[in-house]
C-alpha cells in the first residue's frame, strides 16, 4: 500500500490539475457566448446569401460560366479551419479527418490553406502542400480577412491552377453539438440544389430572375461575394464551435479529476486508520511485554 | 400581409441586420445606375455601387451609406445583402475626407503601379459618405 506521504502529494498535485481545468473551462464559456453571439448575428447573412445564390442559379439555369463548370484540372484548394491551441477535445482532429480521411482524395492532389495553427501542424507532418497559412484570422475573425483569402482562392482558380475549391470547418449547432463540415465552394453545385427545389415546389420558384447586368458579368460579381461570406460564416461558426468543444473538454477533464481525488481521499484515509491501527497494537504489544 | 403599397425590405451585413421593415421605396446605385424600386417590381438581381441609400418608410425617409454589395429584388420585398452600409451617425468625417484627398491625390498622380480601379471605389466610397453627411 503506498505510504500516506504519497497518496497527498498525488491529491494535491490532481487538485492543481482540477483547478486549471475549471478556470480554463470558465474562460471558454465566457469566450463561447461571445462567439456564439457573434456567430448568430453573422448567420443571417451567411444563410441568406447562399439561400439567394441558389435561388438566382436556379431561376437562370444552366448557363456556361467557369465557376459553374467544373475545370479540367484535378487539383483541388482545401480551407481547412481548426484553432490554434488544444485542449479542446477532438475539435481539431474530427475537422482535418474530413481531408486525411476523404475516400477519393489523394494527398498529392491537394493545396491545403490552413488557418489556425493545429491543423497546420497536422498537415505540414502528414507531407501536404500547405500553400497558405493565416493563424491570426481565427483569432478574431474579419471580413476582410476572409475577402482577402477569397480573392487569393479566385485568383488561383481563374489561373486554372486549381479545380475545385473546398472549404472544412466545424458547423455549430449549439453549446453540445458541433459538427465537422466539407463544403464545395467551387464549381457551386448546381444539381444538388435542384433538389431542394423540387422539395419546396412554388410558383415563385418558376418565376425568371432577370439582371440588369450580362447573366456571366453578375455571376462574376457574386460568386466572389458569395465565396467570401461562406468563408467569413464558417470562420464564424468555427470560433464558436472551437470554444463549445473546449468547454466540454475541461468541463469532462474537471469531473474526472473529481473522481480520481475522491478515490484518493478514500485511499488515503484507509492509510492513515491502518497506521493509527499498527501504531496502537504496537504501543499495547510493548507495554504487555514489559508488564 | 402587407398591403401593396409597401414591401418587406431587409438589410444583411455580415455582422448584423441592419434594416428590416416595410418600406414604400429603396433607392440605391447599382453598377447600371441608380434605381428606385417599388411594390411589385418584378424579379432581379442587381450589384451595388457605392452611393446613397434611401428608404421611403410611410412617414419619413432614411438615408445610408451602402458602399458594396447586391440586391434581390422580388415582387414581395427586396433583400440586400451589403458588405459595407453605414448610417450617417457612424460616419467618420474627418476620415471621410481625408479619404477622399488620398483617393483624388493618387488618381492625378497616375504612377504606373496605381490601381485605378481601386483608387476609384476609395473615391466613390468617400464621396458617398460625405454625401450622405451633408444631406442627413
Amino acid at each position: 500500500m503506498a505510504s500516506m506521504r504519497d497518496i497527498k502529494r498525488r491529491k494535491s498535485s490532481i487538485q492543481g490539475t482540477q483547478q486549471i481545468t475549471k478556470a480554463m473551462k470558465l474562460v471558454s464559456t465566457v469566450k463561447l457566448q461571445r462567439a456564439r453571439a457573434s456567430a448568430e448575428r453573422s448567420k443571417g447573412y451567411f444563410t441568406c446569401m447562399y439561400d439567394t445564390v441558389n435561388n438566382i442559379l436556379q431561376r437562370v439555369g444552366h448557363i456556361d460560366h467557369p465557376y459553374l463548370t467544373p475545370g479540367e484540372v484535378h487539383r483541388k484548394a482545401v480551407v481547412v479551419i481548426t484553432s490554434n491551441r488544444g485542449l479542446a477535445g477532438g475539435y481539431n482532429s474530427n475537422v482535418t479527418k474530413l481531408v486525411t480521411r476523404h475516400p477519393e482524395w489523394k494527398k498529392e492532389e491537394l493545396d491545403i490553406y490552413c488557418l489556425g495553427n493545429k491543423g497546420r501542424e497536422v498537415f505540414a507532418r502528414g507531407g501536404y502542400a500547405v500553400k497558405v497559412c493565416d493563424n491570426e484570422i481565427v483569432e478574431s475573425p474579419q471580413y476582410a480577412d476572409a475577402a482577402a483569402l477569397s480573392n487569393k482562392l479566385l485568383a488561383s482558380y481563374a489561373a486554372g491552377e486549381i479545380g475545385e475549391i473546398y472549404l472544412a470547418y466545424t458547423g455549430f449547432k449549439n453549446t453540445v453539438s458541433h459538427v465537422p463540415t466539407l463544403l464545395r465552394l467551387l464549381p457551386v453545385d448546381v444539381s444538388g440544389e435542384e433538389d431542394d427545389a423540387q422539395k419546396e415546389p412554388s410558383g415563385e420558384a418558376a418565376a425568371i430572375m432577370n439582371f440588369e447586368t450580362e447573366d456571366s458579368e453578375a455571376l462574376d460579381l457574386l460568386i466572389p461575394k458569395y465565396v467570401t461570406s461562406l468563408i467569413y460564416g464558417a470562420l464564424r461558426e468555427s470560433v464558436a464551435s472551437e470554444n463549445g468543444a473546449r468547454m466540454q473538454a475541461m468541463d469532462n477533464a474537471t469531473s474526472n479529476a473529481e473522481e480520481i481525488i475522491s478515490d484518493l481521499t478514500l485511499k488515503y484515509n484507509r492509510a492513515r486508520q491502518g497506521s493509527i491501527t499498527q501504531e496502537l497494537t504496537e504501543i499495547i504489544a510493548g507495554a504487555e511485554a514489559l508488564g | 400581409m402587407a398591403d401593396k403599397s409597401s414591401f418587406l425590405l431587409r438589410i444583411i451585413t455580415p455582422d448584423r441586420v441592419f434594416y428590416e421593415n416595410q418600406a414604400d421605396m429603396v433607392e440605391f446605385n447599382t453598377t447600371e445606375g441608380e434605381i428606385g424600386v417599388l411594390p411589385g417590381h418584378i424579379p432581379m438581381t442587381v450589384i451595388a455601387k457605392p452611393g446613397i441609400l434611401y428608404i421611403h418608410e410611410a412617414q419619413e425617409e432614411k438615408r445610408a451609406a451602402l458602399h458594396a454589395g447586391f440586391a434581390e429584388i422580388l415582387p414581395e420585398g427586396v433583400t440586400i445583402l451589403a458588405e459595407t452600409i453605414e448610417w450617417p451617425g457612424e460616419i467618420d468625417e474627418n476620415r471621410a475626407k481625408s479619404a477622399l484627398e488620398r483617393a483624388e491625390h493618387r488618381l492625378r498622380n497616375k504612377a504606373p503601379n496605381t490601381d485605378i480601379a481601386r483608387a476609384e471605389t476609395a473615391l466613390q466610397r468617400a464621396i458617398a459618405r460625405i454625401q450622405v453627411l451633408k444631406n442627413g
